[in-house]
Formats: C-alpha cells, sequence, structure tokens
C-alpha cells in the first residue's frame, strides 16, 4: 500500500517509515502541513497518517482542505490523547479513524484494513495466487466457487504469506507479526494457524509448505 | 313621666330686701324642688321669676335629685353677685356686654355637650357663654295716642313724625334711665353703633322731654293706661307676656333695623355642682334651640336662621366688642353724650 | 460544589431600613418645620391684629380741654373677636398712671417707636400682649401715653393644636407614603442585581461567556470583574486540558519512537535470547505508555469531575460507538464483542468520562481475554437505574480481592503479562461515583462481570 505520513518528530517519523517499509509498504513523509498538500495533491494514496500537532499549523486544518478539496483518500490520525472530545472533532472534520500514539503496528494494520474496507476498497486489493482468490479487506478466500470468510489471524497469515510467495517465514517472525508483544505465545502457537489455513486451501493448487528447521511458506503445487 | 308629679315643693318667696349677708342686692329668691335632694344649683338671673317658674320646675320634674335655689337681681348686681364670691353655679343675664365681661375676666368656665351644638355659632361664646333667648328690642305704643297717626315704621319715620306732632307727643315718651339700667345702656350703646340716626331720635326725643324709666315693665304699663304713647327700645317679649295690657299697647318693630338682644347662660368658674349646672344648661338650650316647642318656655321662638340671616333683625354680637362701652371712660364719654342729647 | 455564600446582612433590608429612617427623619424635620411656621404666621397674625388694635386706640386720643380724651373704638376689641374667641384686655396709661382698662396687666417691657410684644402669664392662663405708646401735649406738658391691648392665646393654641395635627398626618402620611417608595425603589434598585444573579446562576458549569446583558452604571465595575473572573477561569480550565494533552504528547511520543525502533530491532535480530530480550523491552514500554495514558486519564477524570457537565447522554449509542472503535483491536486476537440493549438507557452525565469509564473497563475485558473468547456487553435499566453490564470468560477476578480491586494500581493476581497499570477500573469507580452512580465487580460462570450503575436521570 501507498502511505502518505504527516509527522513533525523525525526520529518518530523514520521509525514509523521503517516500520512500514519492513512490510513491504511504500510511505513519503511530510514533516508539516505545506508538504503534506504537495504530497498529497501530487500522488494517489492509499492512506494518509496525520500527526494533529504539526509546526506550521493544526492537522485538522489539513484535514479540512483536504476534505473540501474533495480528496477521497482515507485518513487516519494519529494522536498522543485519547479524549473522546478530540475524536469527536477530528471525526467531524473528516478523519477515517484515529489512532492513539503509542500503537501496536499490528492495530494500525487492522484499523487501515477496517478503514479501507469501510470505504469499500478497490479492485486492485484482491490477490490471484494459483486457482485462489483472497480479498483481505473483505477478508473471504475464494477456492473453486468456495467462498471462505478468514478469521483476522488467519487472514494476516495468509496475507504475510502472499506477500512473498515461496518465501520462506520463520516461526518467531510469523509470531512477531501475528501476536502483539503483550500476547505471552509460543513459536509453536503459530502451528495452529497454520492448520486452519491449509484447511481452508484444501482443493486449491495452493499449499502451505512446512520447510524443516527454517519455517513456512505458500506455493503452487 | 317618671316624675309626673312633684307636690308642693314650689316656695315662693318675694321680697325685696337689701341684706348684709350679701353685697349685693337681690330682688327675688325661689326654692324649686325638694329641699332634701342630694344637689342643689344655685342660679342668679336677671329674669323674673313668674316668666321661668315653669321652665324652672320642668327641670327638677326631669330631674329630682337636684333642686334650684333661683335669685333675681338686676344685671348689675349679678355682676356683683358674681365678682363678691358668692358660689352660685349659673350666671343667667340679659346684659350681654356685663356676660360677656364676666367670661372675659374668668369667672366662667367653659362646657359643651350634644345640647350646646344647637345653639349658633354667633349665640356661643368661647364654650362659655350660652344664648337661650332672642328678644327684640322695640317701640311699644299706646293706639290711642297714635290715633289718625300713621304708624312709623322706621327711625326716620319716628323722628319725621315726633318733629310733626311735638304738642301731641311732649313729656309723653318713655325709654331706659341707661345711667340706671343695664339693659337699656346696652341698647342705647347698640343703637348708636347701628345707625346716626339714633342720636338724631334722641335729641327729637330730648327736646320733647322724654321720661326716663328703670324697667321694660313699668314703661308697658304706662303705656298701656295711656300715661306716655310711646316707649322706645323696650323688650318685645315683656310686652308680648303683658297679655292682660294687650288691648292698651302695640308692639311695633322697626324696620329699619331691631335689635336682638341673647340672654345669656354662664357655668360659673366656682360652680360647686358643674355637673348639674351642665344639665341645666342643656335643659335650656333645648328649650331654646331644640326642635319642638315647650311649653314652658317663656320666650318668643324665632327660627334660627331668621334671627341669623334677617335683615332688620340684628342679635348684638357676642365678643369682646361688648367689653368697649363697659370701659369707665367710654362710658362716662356716652352718658355724657346721651345726657346732652336728651337734655337731662 | 456550590458551597453556601457567607451572609452577612442584606443590601435590601438596609437600603429600605436607611431610606425609611430617612423618611422618618425628614417627615419629623417636615412636621417641625409645619408647626413652627404656622407657630410663627398665627403669632404674626395674632401680633398684628393686636398692633392693630393699639394702633386703633391710640389714633382716638387727643387731648381736648386739656384733658386728655379717649374714645374706645368699638372695634377696636370686636376686631380681636372676629379672629378667635379668645378673652381680651387691655389697658391705657398716661405717664404710666392709669386712664382705663385693667390695671394689673403685665408690664409691656420696654414698647420702643415700633411697639412691642410680650407673652406673659395673667388671668390664670398666658397672654399675648401689644403695645405701644405716643406722646401728647397737655397744655404744653408732653404727656407719654401707653396702650396696650393683650388677647389670651387659646385660639392660637387650638390652631397650632389644629395645624399639628394636619401637619402630623401629613408627617404620616409623607412617612407612609416615602416608606412605600423606599420598598419600591429598593425592589426596582435592586432588580439587576437579581436579575444579573439569576442569569449566572442559570448557567450550565461550562458555560463560562462573558455577561452581556445591559446592566446599570453602578454594576459595571461588577460586571466587568466577573468577566474578567470568568474569562481567567476559562483560561485556566483550558490551560488546564491543554496541559493534560501536552503532557500526554510529550510522554508518549518519545515512548512511540523507542516502541517502534525496539519493534524494527526485533524483526532483524534472529538470537532468542535477543528476541526475548527486547520483547520484554517492548513489553516495559507498552506498560509505562498504558500507565502513562492511564495516569493522564485520571487527571483527566479528576479534572471534568470537578467541573462536571451534565447532558443527556444514551448509553446504547455511547457502547455501540466505542465498540466499533475497539473492533479493530479485539479482532487482532479474534476476541469477539457484542453487544445487547433494552429500554431508553439515558443517563444524565459527562460523555466524555462516561466513555472513558467503559473504554477502561472494556480495555481491561478484552486484555485480559484469551483469544477467540468473546466479551459480551448488556445495557439495560432496572430498578430505575440504568446499566452497563461488561461479561468476559477470561477466569474472573481472584476470589477475596474483589473489594479492592478498584483501588488504585491493584491488579488481579491473574494479570500474569498482561499489561495494564490496574488503574482502569478506578478511573472507572471516579466516574460513576462522580455520577452518583456505583460500579459492582463479580465473577459470573468462568469470567468476571463489571457492570456501570447510573442513577435514574
Amino acid at each position: 500500500m501507498r502511505f502518505l505520513l504527516v509527522e513533525d518528530s523525525m526520529t518518530l517519523a523514520s521509525a514509523v517509515l521503517d516500520r512500514l517499509r519492513l512490510d513491504g509498504h511504500v510511505v513519503d513523509h511530510a514533516p508539516d502541513v505545506e508538504q503534506a498538500r504537495a504530497y498529497a495533491s501530487a500522488a494517489d494514496y492509499d492512506l494518509i497518517l496525520l500527526d494533529i500537532m504539526l509546526p506550521d499549523g493544526d492537522g485538522r486544518d489539513f484535514l479540512k482542505s483536504h476534505r473540501l478539496a474533495r480528496n477521497e483518500t482515507p485518513v487516519i490520525v494519529l494522536t498522543a490523547r485519547s479524549a473522546v472530545s478530540d475524536r469527536v472533532s477530528v471525526l467531524d472534520l473528516g478523519a477515517d479513524d484515529y489512532i492513539t500514539k503509542p500503537f501496536d503496528f499490528s492495530e494500525l494494520e487492522a484499523r487501515c484494513r477496517a478503514v479501507l474496507r469501510r470505504r469499500g476498497g478497490g479492485a486492485s486489493t484482491v490477490q490471484r495466487f494459483g486457482d485462489i482468490t483472497f480479498d483481505p479487506l473483505a477478508g473471504t478466500l475464494c477456492v473453486d466457487d468456495r467462498r471462505v470468510s478468514l478469521r483476522n489471524k488467519e487472514l494476516r497469515l495468509l496475507e504475510i504469506f502472499l506477500s512473498a510467495p515461496d518465501r520462506i517465514f520463520s516461526k518467531p517472525k510469523l509470531v512477531d507479526r501475528l501476536f502483539s508483544y503483550d500476547e505471552d505465545v509460543s513459536d509453536n502457537a503459530i502451528e495452529v494457524y497454520v492448520g486452519r489455513l491449509r484447511k481452508h486451501l484444501a482443493g486449491s493448487d495452493v499449499e502451505i509448505v512446512t520447510v524443516r528447521g527454517m519455517g513456512y511458506r505458500i506455493s503452487r503445487a | 313621666m317618671r316624675h309626673a308629679v312633684v307636690p308642693g315643693l314650689v316656695i315662693a318667696f318675694w321680697t325685696l330686701f337689701a341684706s348684709a349677708l350679701h353685697a349685693y342686692e337681690i330682688e327675688g329668691e325661689l326654692r324649686v324642688g325638694d329641699a332634701a335632694a342630694d344637689t342643689h344649683l344655685r342660679i342668679i338671673s336677671t329674669t323674673d321669676i313668674d316668666l321661668f317658674e315653669p321652665l324652672l320646675a320642668a327641670f327638677v320634674a326631669a330631674n329630682p335629685e337636684i333642686a334650684i335655689d333661683y335669685v333675681v337681681a338686676s344685671s348689675a348686681e349679678v355682676m356683683k353677685a358674681v365678682q363678691s364670691g358668692d358660689r352660685f353655679d349659673l350666671a343667667l343675664s340679659s346684659a350681654m356686654d356685663l356676660q360677656t365681661k364676666l367670661s372675659n375676666d374668668g369667672y366662667t368656665q367653659p362646657y359643651s355637650s350634644a345640647a350646646t351644638d344647637l345653639v349658633p355659632d354667633w349665640g356661643n361664646w368661647r364654650d362659655h357663654l350660652f344664648a337661650f333667648s332672642q328678644e327684640t328690642v322695640t317701640l311699644v305704643i299706646s293706639p290711642a295716642a297714635f290715633e289718625g297717626l300713621e304708624i312709623p315704621q322706621t327711625r326716620q319715620d319716628l323722628i319725621r313724625l315726633l318733629r310733626d306732632h311735638e304738642d301731641r307727643f311732649r313729656g309723653r315718651i318713655g325709654t331706659y334711665d341707661i345711667s340706671q339700667s343695664g339693659a337699656g345702656y346696652l341698647f342705647a350703646t347698640q343703637d348708636a353703633r347701628a345707625s346716626e340716626s339714633y342720636w338724631r331720635l334722641s335729641e327729637v326725643m330730648g327736646n320733647l322731654g322724654t321720661r326716663f324709666f328703670c324697667c321694660t315693665s313699668e314703661m308697658i304699663e304706662k303705656v298701656a293706661t295711656g300715661e306716655i304713647a310711646m316707649a322706645y327700645n323696650v323688650l318685645g317679649s315683656y310686652a308680648a307676656a303683658r297679655t292682660d295690657l294687650a288691648y292698651g299697647i302695640r308692639i311695633v318693630e322697626l324696620q329699619d333695623y331691631t335689635i336682638m338682644m341673647l340672654r345669656t347662660a354662664a357655668i360659673l368658674r366656682d360652680a360647686p355642682n358643674p355637673e348639674a349646672a351642665g344639665l341645666f344648661i342643656d335643659h335650656l338650650i333645648r328649650a331654646a334651640w331644640g326642635a319642638g316647642e315647650r311649653d314652658y318656655y317663656p320666650f318668643p321662638r324665632f327660627p334660627a336662621p331668621e334671627g341669623a340671616v334677617s335683615a332688620t333683625r340684628r342679635p348684638i354680637r357676642l365678643g369682646p366688642g361688648l367689653l368697649v362701652y363697659l370701659d369707665g371712660l367710654k362710658r362716662r364719654a356716652f352718658l355724657s353724650e346721651w345726657r346732652d342729647a336728651m337734655r337731662w | 460544589m456550590s458551597r453556601a455564600a457567607q451572609v452577612s446582612g442584606s443590601i435590601r433590608r438596609r437600603l429600605i431600613g436607611q431610606l425609611v429612617l430617612g423618611s422618618a427623619v425628614l417627615a419629623a424635620v417636615l412636621v417641625l418645620l409645619v408647626i413652627n411656621l404656622a407657630r410663627n404666621v398665627a403669632q404674626d397674625t395674632q401680633d398684628s391684629i393686636l398692633m392693630a388694635s393699639v394702633t386703633s386706640i391710640l389714633d382716638t386720643m387727643t387731648v381736648r380741654d386739656g384733658e386728655i380724651s379717649v374714645d374706645l373704638p368699638y372695634a377696636a376689641l370686636s376686631m380681636l373677636g372676629n379672629v378667635s374667641e379668645d378673652r381680651v384686655f387691655y389697658r391705657i396709661l398716661a405717664d404710666g398712671q392709669l386712664l382705663t382698662g385693667y390695671d394689673d396687666l403685665p408690664d409691656p417691657g420696654a414698647p420702643g417707636r415700633e411697639g412691642g410684644y410680650v407673652t406673659a402669664p395673667y388671668a390664670e392662663t398666658e397672654i399675648r400682649m401689644a403695645t405701644a405708646e405716643r406722646r401728647l401735649s397737655v397744655g404744653g406738658t408732653p404727656i407719654m401715653v401707653t396702650v396696650s391691648v393683650a388677647q389670651t392665646r387659646q385660639g392660637l393654641m387650638q390652631t397650632l393644636a389644629q395645624v399639628s395635627r394636619v401637619g402630623g398626618a401629613v408627617g404620616v402620611g409623607f412617612f407612609v407614603l416615602a416608606a412605600l417608595l423606599a420598598v419600591l425603589t429598593t425592589q426596582s434598585g435592586l432588580r439587576p442585581l437579581r436579575d444579573l444573579a439569576g442569569a449566572v446562576s442559570r448557567r450550565g458549569p461550562k458555560d463560562l461567556r462573558p455577561v452581556k446583558g445591559p446592566v446599570p452604571q453602578e454594576m459595571a465595575p461588577l460586571v466587568t470583574s466577573l468577566n474578567s473572573f470568568i474569562d481567567r477561569l476559562r483560561y485556566s480550565l483550558s490551560r488546564s486540558e491543554d496541559f493534560i494533552a501536552e503532557a500526554a504528547h510529550r510522554v508518549r511520543t518519545p515512548l512511540f519512537t523507542v516502541r517502534t525502533q525496539a519493534e524494527i530491532a526485533l524483526r532483524r535480530v534472529e538470537r532468542p535470547e535477543n528476541r526475548a530480550a527486547i520483547k520484554e523491552m517492548i513489553r516495559a514500554l507498552d506498560e509505562s505508555s498504558r500507565a502513562a495514558g492511564q495516569l493522564l486519564d485520571h487527571a483527566m477524570v479528576t479534572f471534568r469531575t470537578d467541573h462536571l457537565e451534565k447532558e443527556k447522554v444514551r448509553l446504547d449509542e455511547l457502547a455501540e460507538e466505542l465498540v466499533d472503535r475497539l473492533r479493530p483491536v479485539a479482532d487482532l486476537r479474534d476476541i469477539g464483542l457484542s453487544t445487547q440493549s433494552a429500554g431508553n438507557p439515558v443517563v444524565q452525565g459527562d460523555a466524555v468520562l462516561i466513555e472513558n469509564a467503559l473504554r477502561n473497563v472494556l480495555d481491561n475485558a478484552i486484555k485480559y481475554s484469551a483469544t477467540d473468547s468473546d466479551v459480551a456487553m448488556r445495557i439495560g435499566q432496572q430498578g430505575g437505574q440504568s446499566f452497563i453490564e461488561v461479561r468476559d470468560h477470561a477466569g474472573g477476578f481472584p476470589e477475596g480481592a474483589l473489594h479492592r480491586m478498584t483501588e488504585r494500581f491493584a491488579r488481579g493476581d491473574n494479570a500474569g503479562g498482561t499489561v495494564g497499570s490496574g488503574l482502569g477500573l478506578t478511573i472507572a469507580r471516579e466516574v460513576l461515583e462522580a455520577h452518583g452512580g456505583r460500579l459492582t465487580l463479580e465473577n459470573k460462570g468462568d469470567g468476571a462481570c463489571v457492570t456501570l450503575w447510573f442513577p435514574a436521570s
């Protein structure tokens, strides 16, 4: 996905950029409202992550003009506050959601997905691999004419595998991405979800292969 | 009604004496009522006993606990009696000037009641003096002596008549000896105040050898007998009361003006029985001014408004003006002028 | 919150008292002035009549045949009778010798050319006497004649008594009228003050607009001060909220940076012991950040409960919105969130606080719940009270510790590795208590059941 991050703190911004790029996203960074406007008008983004406190103005001003310019790109506001009054004001100004700093990146991903799903998403998000069709926004998997609704962890696991077919993902890496850090789970917890995915993929030409001592990969038969 | 009978309690003394006990002379004395009554109301008055007795009896009948000692004296003696310190309850007098002086000099006390409100303002001085009669001062003539003559209606008429018929009236005119009679003096001074014609009349009367008398009754009798043809300044009420002489006299109220004398009553300052005196004043005032005639009231009643308003009848006004002619110098001057006019 | 003012006296009573007292004094002065004036006028009238009488007597005094002659005019005394029914006395002296009249009249003093007046006791009462003198020449010898005319003062006193009665009545009338006016004036004078008090007390606690209505000039300083006080209060309130927000920002942003860096590091580290260390670090960061958040939440809750603003809040709508908001987080662990509401649970309260309380309770439930379990919310009314019940299947609270679960920083023993400061339930309890409600904790089945109770609105 293509993100625009509007955030004035360089250290925080670079951390977020690194983190999102690790997941394979394309991220542009605007440190102030002016540059944010320039980026937003120059390129199409799937999502804008907007900080509220900016050096040359309030993020809410950007939000207002952004919506007035009929730019449909969803916006998730990053805020250090959690008060409802803030939420109400940013939502009223046209933000799609907000997330309180600091956040878990898996929560950010979940919120992005929720926002995109609510916006109806685009056809481009639907992925085909082998004879399966995977819609991460709708959370559905089609094998032949069988449609399966995936639960959240199944969906995200499949998404991770499909982001790099045939690449081997180690169990710890998968656990890192699937579970939040306050969930004290062993690496073997991943086997449960791999098992469930395999059940869903049964009958298709796609399989999740166990690479002994290394981890898992997804590949066509 | 409660006291329908007042049996044999009326005792009259008809004596005339100079008492060593008194510093003043009295003409008569009468006790009305029970001699054993709680209260003896002492009245000194100028009004004759026979004229006043029914009124006194009526009072005693209504107030049996009160007996009245009624003493008659001349107005000057009434004054003397009061000033002498003899303790009377009430002073009743026709001498308005003397009554006024008594009151002015502090010998009377004020009184007011529902009855005193009946008295017109001009008949009440300071709530001390209360008028209880209105009596015209008139001309009394003998119709026989005036035969063929027009009866005079004014003092001008009278002056003209006397001048025109000097012979007929010479020595046959009577009037008060004002140096002796308080009433006569009062009438003369009021006359003199009222009109200049009084002095002209006096001169005319003086030219005709007017005779002077002490009292009204004497003059009336003389007129009735024809001894004199007319008496000037005579109390009409006395004349009217003498029904026995009605054939021989005629009362003429002169139309230019007729003086009205008011008899007045006052409760004396040192009255021993002021409450009983108040009751008597009420009794007197009701008879004089109250609604309805009482047969014991001896004086003519004039409707109050007429008395006050009538153009010709002029009540003598109570008040300090009356003191003027009591002044020694003034009196001497007046008498001297009067004598000059009357050629006395 | 609203402490009764310390009352000392009443402007209304004091004003009325002072005005009535002032009216009484004025009325008394008025009556005294009127009586004094009347006394002077009456005395002057009596004096001038007495002197007219004296003059009229003097005018008749002539020398005739070498003797002083007096012709006392009738009017000299009768004119006195026209005015009042007073007793009259007079005296005429020639070189101090009595010519006529009342010899025992008091000494006139020095009458002077213009004549003189004296008030003296006589005849058991009091008289006013006017005296004037004139020089007559008798056979070439000058003789001083002195005429005094006196009158008792009964009529004067009666007139004065009457004037005093009328004056008194006027005074009393004036006083009653003035007192009435004083009451009315005070009422209407204090109306702007009452109106202002009413306008201010009718305001909601968060209504910090300046007072705009027109007020009388005298109240302008009060209103100006009030408005400046309101300004300062508003400024200080917004400063407090800004401070909390700023504090949150300052604390959480660096935590976030470090956490993000740690996460990135974790992705690059392979050795299990290093990974475990980094995970531990992230967990600690999360806990710090959450603790900071809850401390700030708590500060915010404390601040807002001190200035509690009540409005109608629909509990079911509030819960639905919150669930929508939390669903992505719950989804991450495949925890099902369900709400079920009945009736029309509307309460009077601060929506921000109630949401905060419920979020803390829900956060706890989600946090302690195992993957693939459910958290169920029930909203309804019971016995006039509205409630929100949150049930989970996370094993419940430790027995015997229920009563101290909502104490600050208390955490269930089963919290294990779960991040949480334990402040959540405290916040929820304080919010509910500020609304006159309560928070109940119990164990039902295999989980905890936390209920937020609100009083009937």
